[in-house]
């Protein structure tokens, strides 16, 4: 700096400035220094030049409505972001659909280094709103209505409409005036919000991002706790805060772990036929010898399962076997009945079928040696003789424990899919784009029947 | 000290230009606004004292862009029907003039460029596109505005304007241009938005309060 400056008596620091309404006589602070347009009296609904030292008055507003209250008192700061804001500006903003007025309200936070941020609140929704620099690139080739590229992301087309202010309070650093409208369109990403706002003459585009409202009292230390968020916000963030592709992507991984195992231990497994045979009941002999035993078949090799397949043709009868897998060394005995019972016909919702005509049990931890079977079967009385076939296989693999865990990891990859197709679906349904309705589709089902 | 320096014709204060190429300057004490015929200061008229403003920057501020410090030397305030703004001239340390400008605590910084062709303020509209400098740039906004003052140091002369039509325009990646209507040859400024934090100003006014 030049030596030879001579000390400047410099402007006066910029003060908070009192003032009175010139209509009811209310006091009026004007907080963020020269920039105020407009400033409004909070006791007369007067809106006030704040570039006049006589504070003229522009508009008059009445409001049919009870008083409307902002939650975050005129005056109040907080942090937000790292830095210090203190709410300046309050203005209630409402939208009408089909018929329907939906409000909300927008906050003007104010900082004398950082500028102007806005918060908005609907049905206890909250976002953080601040000015573009960049200007988002529009892309009309959308199939849902246009989306917008913003910094590299993409926002999907929420809504457009005619956003008319019916009430307001503080200052503005704009000419603010009840019952002017813009035309408002916001795309989406989620937990961002891309909007444009339409005058005549100039489009700003703002960017905002989802905040709760808890967040919103810790950063300005309000009592009491927030209203409670009302449904499901056009840019709030999903609940499901997995993503639903890497979701499944695990799932495909462990099934493929799972398909890999299943592969491994049926190459592993001997599946070594041990005993094939055909036996003939008969309902008269077996009245005096009612069980009889098999050929001795060898178990060879490490202790594992045993499966016992049973087929027999019954049609619409029933034979039940009980069955003993016997060590013909030490005596041990493996007890087991099975029943083979097939049933058909037809009643007033066609054919069905009951049962079948084959049986599989599979025995575990079956120390080798040789082993034989004792067979007593019973039948259907109705039936005087039937052949069946019993088949042992030794070291099978079994696939029930994969088809547990294959269910086990489905189920929740299924339920998280769920959530958040349920959660997207109620945020498009406040949107221009609703999802088709489901309720529509079977209400008209309902009136036919 | 090498800065050109003479006394305010009006005054007789001290006038000691801190940028070398400055063409105009307001004398700190009389407002009287000075005009250079190297160093010889012929007054050319008078400010009024300037309305309160609210910009955080004053003359003297420090700062750094693109890893050059840079001194405010002089302003332009603007008004407009939905308020005011400032353009800052802004000195880097290369010599390079610059302007800082802060609508309602919006920075950018621009400066002067050359382009062939620019168009008439008549023929502009929103939503218009115009490439300078490999870039696309996007008419966002045409202020209708009023010169309201001056300050200090400014590289051309510049008083006793009154309505001056600014076009600004902005690109998908955070450029800004100006077109102003001042003259009657258009004259085009380029440059970019800016973070307050990212300037790193020193020397800031201090606000009431904050």
């Amino acid at each position: 700096m030049s030596a030879g400056t001579p000390p400047l008596p410099g402007p006066p620091k910029p003060q908070v400035k009192a003032l009175n309404c010139p209509k009811c006589g209310a006091a009026i602070t004007l907080r963020c220094f020269g920039q105020a347009e407009t400033v409004v009296c909070g006791s007369c609904r007067c809106i006030l030049d704040a570039k006049d030292p006589n504070l003229a008055i522009l508009q008059q507003f009445e409001i049919k409505t009870s008083d409307v209250k902002p939650f975050i008192p005129l005056g109040t700061r907080g942090k937000l972001r790292g830095t210090d804001y203190e709410v300046i500006g309050f203005q209630r903003r409402h939208i009408t659909v089909e018929g329907i007025t939906y409000s909300w309200h927008e906050y003007l936070l104010f900082n004398p280094y950082k500028g102007f941020r806005y918060l908005t609140e609907y049905n206890g929704h909250w976002n953080d709103i601040s000015i573009c620099k960049q200007l988002p690139m529009l892309d009309s080739g959308f199939s849902t209505g246009g989306a917008a590229n913003y910094l590299g992301e993409v926002y999907r087309h929420f809504q457009t409409s005619d956003a008319n202010t019916d009430f307001v309070l503080g200052e503005f650093p704009w000419q603010v005036r009840v019952g002017e409208h813009a035309v408002v369109t916001d795309y989406v990403h989620p937990p961002r919000v891309l909007s444009s706002e339409k005058l005549d003459k100039e489009v700003t585009w703002s960017i905002g991002e989802y905040m709760y409202g808890r967040e919103i009292w810790d950063s300005f230390k309000l009592p009491g706790s927030p209203p409670e968020a009302i449904g499901v916000y056009e840019n709030q963030p999903s609940p499901v805060t997995t993503n639903v592709t890497s979701v499944w992507l695990a799932f495909a991984a462990f099934a493929i772990f799972l398909l890999a195992l299943m592969a491994g231990f049926d190459l592993r497994a001997k599946k070594e036929p041990v005993l094939h045979e055909t036996y003939t009941y008969n309902r008269a002999d077996a009245k005096n010898e009612p069980s009889f035993v098999s050929d001795v078949f060898e178990l060879s090799g490490r202790t594992s399962n045993v499966e016992v397949k049973t087929y027999a043709p019954v049609s619409n009868h029933w034979i039940y076997l009980n069955y003993a897998l016997i060590n013909q060394d030490t005596g041990q005995a493996w007890d087991f009945g099975r029943e083979v019972s097939y049933y058909y016909g037809y009643d007033s919702d066609g054919s069905w079928t009951e049962g079948k005509q084959n049986d599989s049990v599979v025995i575990p931890s079956v120390p080798p040696g040789h082993y034989y079977l004792r067979i007593e079967p019973e039948a259907d009385p109705s039936l005087p003789n039937i052949s069946y076939t019993v088949d042992v296989i030794h070291d099978v693999p079994v696939f029930g424990i994969y088809a547990i865990a294959f269910v086990a990891l489905l189920v929740p990859a299924l339920l998280i899919s769920l959530r958040a197709y349920t959660f997207e679906r109620s945020r498009w349904s406040e949107s221009d784009h609703p999802p088709v309705q489901l309720s529509a589709m079977t209400g008209s089902s309902e009136d036919d029947s | 000290m090498t800065q050109p320096a003479a006394n305010c014709p009006n005054c007789g204060a001290k006038i000691v230009f801190r940028w070398s190429s400055s063409v105009q300057t307001v004398c700190e004490f009389c407002k009287s606004i000075l005009v250079r015929t190297d160093v010889d200061l012929q007054k050319v008229g008078q400010v009024a004292d300037l309305p309160p403003d609210s910009s955080p920057i004053q003359i003297n501020t420090e700062g750094v862009y693109r890893n050059k410090a840079f001194v405010v030397v002089g302003r332009i305030l603007y008004e407009y029907d939905q308020g005011g703004w400032n353009e800052w001239h802004v000195m880097m340390n290369d010599g390079a003039s610059a302007w800082l400008s802060d609508a309602q605590n919006e920075y950018a910084v621009s400066w002067s460029s050359k382009a062939a062709s620019l168009p008439a303020a008549a023929q502009v509209q929103v939503g218009q596109q115009f490439n300078w400098d490999n870039q696309r740039y996007t008419v966002t906004v045409i202020t209708p505005a009023h010169y309201r003052g001056v300050e200090g140091e400014l590289p051309f002369q510049y008083w006793g304007k009154n309505d001056v039509t600014f076009v600004d325009l902005r690109t998908e990646t955070g450029k800004f241009a100006t077109l102003d209507y001042s003259d009657s040859e258009p004259a085009l400024y380029l440059g970019e938005f800016v973070e307050f934090e990212d300037l790193k100003l020193k020397n800031l006014r201090s606000f009431e309060g904050w």
